[in-house]
């Protein structure tokens, strides 16, 4: 069954009905029901499509965090092989926000690394939601520089709120480790690239993100800060999220105007959820291409291409 | 009654807050309370004479106490777009900056400057935390880049004072895109082999201390400064215990082996004359006050020409 978001009520609504007639007819074989059934259906992929035509920020926030979306592990599944997860940092701890390790690509080994999210209650607290603690980021910085030893490619997928705000994530140096994990991610001489598949939240994201390309799902978004934590400090109330929304520019579309993002994965009519394997395809297809671009490009080119990339962005604001 | 609250109290009152000194002459410690002169505060740098309490410091009254005679040359830093994302929360990002920058008389929230420390020539970079919190955003990000550059150029170390709560959120992505950035300028740094040293002041948090401030070969902080990720109240509501006593201030982050030292401020002149003269395998610095070198003698022995001082400070310049 699927999970409504409150703007898709109304479609729920119609959805509901369509279902309720066919159960109707399920249990009463005189009935026909099937022109009345159709006739919804069409209405509700007719809503659908105008409800997801032209999404505002703030809904886009709310799909890009929606519980059913394809998240990391859903991808690695789906799209590499012989995956073997590579554990810790060799310091204290392995962070299950993290997941990443070994695994083939078209039959190409790659290291792939991302934010894990969870899809139950026990996974998502076992995962701590995706937020990563400073263990996480060495274990990417490990990866990351495992990978450039042997000439791997990385594949960086995102989806945290952020990096976990804790006590003991502070006392072991959580803005530390993220400041050096962007540093890997800015020095190995291997291609680097980067999807963010749901939420890329502030740090927490950019530490996987500073790469030689940046895909976005159509829905995703990517933000310094959430629109509840931006509301909260510039208007005094987290209730001002759809106004910080708007005004963060946060939204894939947006990101590419602003050079952030270089390309944007089209997800399916009413969102990644909805069809979950149209979308891990897309993305497959897009990490495709994007590794495809940078094949052949020796150490050096990828690193002065990274840093081309970071040192020109802003130099033109949005158009309007 | 009215006659006495509307005119006899506000003229009564005003007999006596006439009376009251000046407040730009006195200021009131905010550790003990003690009322300083602001002429001694001033020349202690800011720091309480009496019970060592660091308070905020410009850019401009750093670099006057630390370069030598107070002479210092501005580095030029590229100007970024304006209000690249048009942003407007309850007031426009626009008029944001231009009460900053009144209230502040600087340009924006970082100094760059060149000049010399125990005559050691170093590029020294301030974050002015009194200008829109020292946010992190596009100028900030040109700044320690144009720092970084100047550095390589001359062959200097880069001494880099940081104090900020984070990014800039009126610059959106664009203010998180300085963390990748500012690490860019840091390896141009370390590819020359240059000393990169940051002396962390109260307060640095957010993506400040998730990038460049916490990618220094050597980490000072000045004493009690709060140095932190995520705050503390954002962290209180998610855990939902309270922190221990002196939790992310700049002892407890010693105390657990994020910083190399802490220093107060009256100090870290000679501390950092010291360390970054041990680094560059120069001499000992000599000791005891020097003579303020003359303008054209800011030029280190080897290095390139650095004498187009379009900006030369001096002390009587500076309010």
């Amino acid at each position: 069954m699927t999970q409504y978001l409150d703007f898709e009520k109304p479609l729920a609504e119609i959805e509901g009905k369509a279902e309720e007639l066919r159960a109707l007819a399920r249990a009463n074989e005189e009935m026909d029901v099937a022109d009345e059934a159709a006739a919804l259906d069409t209405k509700a992929a007719q809503l659908l499509e105008d409800l997801y035509k032209d999404l505002t920020p703030w809904r886009k926030c709310q799909v890009a965090r929606h519980p059913e979306r394809p998240h990391c592990r859903d991808y690695i599944d789906a799209l590499f092989t012989e995956y073997t997860p590579l554990a810790g940092d060799r310091n204290f701890a392995d962070d299950h926000a993290v997941m990443g390790g070994l695994a083939r690509f078209n039959d190409q080994p790659v290291m792939v690394i991302g934010h894990e999210k969870g899809s139950d209650t026990k996974s998502r607290i076992e995962r701590n939601f995706g937020m990563a603690r400073p263990e996480g980021y060495r274990k990417a910085i490990r990866l990351m520089q495992m990978a450039d030893k042997f000439g791997l490619p990385v594949v960086t997928l995102v989806d945290t709120p952020g990096a976990y705000p804790g006590k003991g994530a502070e006392e072991r140096g959580q803005s530390e480790a993220i400041a050096r994990a962007t540093e890997a991610c800015l020095q190995i001489r291997v291609p680097l690239i980067s999807v963010v598949i749901g939420e890329g939240g502030s740090g927490g994201a950019v530490a996987f993100a500073t790469a030689n390309r940046v895909a976005m799902l159509e829905h995703s978004i990517y933000s310094v800060i959430s629109p509840e934590g931006c509301a909260s400090i510039l208007w005094k109330d987290a209730e001002k999220m759809r106004e910080a929304a708007e005004a963060l520019r946060l939204t894939a579309q947006n990101l590419k105007e602003l050079g952030v993002a270089d390309t944007i994965i089209p997800e399916p009519k009413g969102g990644a959820h909805r069809d979950r394997p149209e979308t891990i395809a897309a993305v497959g297809a897009a990490i495709e291409t994007l590794l495809k671009e940078l094949d052949g490009k020796d150490g050096d080119a990828l690193v002065q291409d990274r840093r081309k990339k970071f040192l020109d962005m802003g130099s033109k604001g949005l158009a309007a | 009654m009215n006659w006495i609250t509307n005119y006899v109290r506000p003229r009564i009152n005003s007999i006596f807050s006439r009376r009251e000194v000046p407040e730009n002459l006195w200021q009131k410690c905010d550790g003990c309370g003690t009322m300083l002169f602001h002429r001694e505060l001033s020349d202690n740098l800011k720091v309480c004479t009496s019970c060592g309490h660091h308070m905020g410091i410009t850019p401009r009254d750093r670099f006057k106490g630390l370069f030598d005679g107070g002479i210092f040359t501005e580095v030029e830093v590229p100007e970024p777009v304006t209000d690249p994302l048009k942003f407007k929360d309850q007031k426009k990002y626009p008029d944001r900056m231009k009460s900053a920058q009144k209230s502040t008389g600087e340009k924006e929230a970082m100094l760059v400057a060149t000049g010399e420390i125990g005559r050691t020539p170093i590029v020294a970079a301030a974050q002015d935390f009194s200008f829109m919190g020292g946010s992190m955003g596009m100028y900030v990000g040109n700044a320690i880049i144009a720092a970084a550059e100047k550095a390589v150029e001359l062959g200097r170390p880069l001494v880099l004072f940081s104090a900020a709560g984070g990014a800039r959120m009126q610059e959106g992505i664009l203010s998180l895109m300085q963390m990748p950035r500012t690490t860019v300028a840091i390896q141009m740094l370390k590819e020359a082999d240059l000393p990169y040293i940051v002396v962390l002041t109260h307060p640095t948090t957010g993506g400040v201390t998730a990038s460049y401030a916490m990618l220094g070969d050597v980490q000072i902080a000045e004493p009690n400064a709060l140095i932190c990720f995520a705050g503390p109240r954002v962290i209180e509501q998610t855990i939902r215990e309270k922190l221990p006593e002196g939790f992310q201030r700049a002892e407890y982050l010693l105390d657990h082996g994020m910083l190399d030292r802490v220093t107060p401020r009256t100090e870290m002149r000679d501390e950092l004359i010291t360390i970054t003269r041990m680094l560059l395998g120069l001499s000992p610095a000599i000791q005891g006050d020097l003579p303020a070198p003359d303008a054209d003698e800011t030029t280190a022995p080897d290095t390139a020409e650095d004498q187009t001082a379009e900006n030369t400070e001096t002390e009587a310049d500076v309010k």
